[in-house]
């Protein structure tokens, strides 16, 4: 039956009001976490919280699983899931740059509007700066052009590359999980500042 | 009044996990974030420089598949976000005008230095087609290669890069 969109279900209008409730869930449970924290996202690269790298994984591992059981209940039709392409310079060349932003400004997109609801005001900052960042490409993507369209490789999945099942590397990726919640848990203590509480349950 | 604690990491990742479920249900789209700025981006420079729009390539080839470009899914969903960050921070007694940073800093390097990694989340999401949300979270749940090559680029380059930003933050 799912998704709902794709098997017209829902209409366009519903769609929208749905991802807007999506998006108050999104924003509920970011902020609960503290990802409208910049310091305890940037803490996520000095070792001292490392709730980034819990929050993330686990729900990858959910969502990644979850797809799977739909899947097998029948109640999702994974082959209308959206597959994100792969273009490889670019998806390495934007993450980079991503991730120069990200210890840089100690947000990123989703989080720094969390973070603006709330007051912060580095977040607005950094809500400023970002659409400075997108303008630049829009205006000067000729430039880039090239770069961006380069070494397209559709949209595989990992499991497909490395010859798996979505099963088998779903397993896998939980394993690797443990073991980063384990190296997770193990750096907060090791790393712990004087001048910084986790304050969480 | 006092601030209450943040919830358990791992509770807040399975809920995160079922927020995501839901949205491909839903939709058969994760979750996302640049893509709602991106959305606001050409409907600012549309409304000052409409003549601007229709000479450039770039613009028009993205009215081309987004014709209305404040009623994509993205935008709703990012106001939702804005909407559920401040429920929780109100709940939790965390709604404050702050600037937050190292003490080591001041506010003025803090807000200059988010300015700047801004300019490069945002045009990196561009690039790199979506950010940590769309591209990271959401391409790794749903096993795409490009969703592991993104979360690899955006943390590792983040983890080499911390020694020399290590002033801002601790």
């Amino acid at each position: 039956m799912g998704p709902l969109i794709v098997n017209g279900i829902i209409s366009d209008n519903t769609n929208l009001f749905l991802a807007f409730l999506i998006g108050i869930g999104f924003g509920f449970v970011l902020e609960s976490n503290g990802f409208s924290s910049s310091r305890r996202l940037a803490g996520m690269f000095y070792g001292y919280d490392t709730t980034v790298l819990k929050v993330f994984f686990t729900a990858a591992i959910v969502g990644a699983t979850g797809l799977l059981f739909m899947s097998l209940f029948g109640w999702i039709d994974l082959s209308y899931i959206y597959i994100n392409p792969t273009y490889l310079w670019s998806t390495i060349g934007g993450g980079v740059i991503m991730g120069a932003g990200f210890i840089l400004g100690g947000y990123c997109p989703g989080t720094s509007f969390c973070a603006a609801s709330i007051g912060k005001l580095d977040a607005l900052a950094f809500i400023g700066g970002m659409f400075i960042g997108i303008l630049i490409f829009a205006e000067g993507f000729p430039l880039w052009e090239e770069f961006y369209n380069a070494k397209f490789m559709g949209a595989p999945l990992l499991s497909e590359v490395l010859g798996t099942s979505r099963g088998l590397l779903t397993f896998l990726i939980i394993l690797v999980a443990l073991g980063m919640f384990y190296l997770g848990e193990w750096s907060e203590r090791k790393f712990a500042r004087s001048d910084y509480q986790l304050n969480q349950k | 009044m006092k601030q209450k604690k943040y919830m358990n990491p791992y509770v807040g990742g399975v809920l995160l996990g079922l927020v995501l479920i839901i949205a491909f249900w839903v939709s058969g789209r994760g979750l996302g974030a640049s893509g709602a700025a991106k959305s606001a981006i050409v409907t600012g420079v549309k409304t000052v420089a409409p003549k601007h729009v229709e000479n450039t390539a770039f613009y028009q080839g993205y009215l081309e598949t987004h014709p209305q470009p404040m009623k994509e899914w993205l935008v709703f969903q990012m106001l939702g976000v804005i909407v559920g960050g401040f429920i929780s921070g109100a709940i939790a007694g965390r709604l404050k005008f702050k600037v937050e940073k190292s003490p080591k800093i001041t506010s003025k390097t803090r807000l200059i230095f988010a300015v700047l990694g801004g300019i490069l989340f945002g045009f990196g999401s561009q690039l790199g087609r979506g950010c940590t949300s769309g591209s990271a979270l959401t391409g790794m749940a749903v096993l795409s290669l490009s969703g592991f090559l993104s979360m690899a680029a955006i943390f590792g380059t983040a983890f080499a890069l911390a020694y020399f930003a290590r002033k801002l933050w601790i």
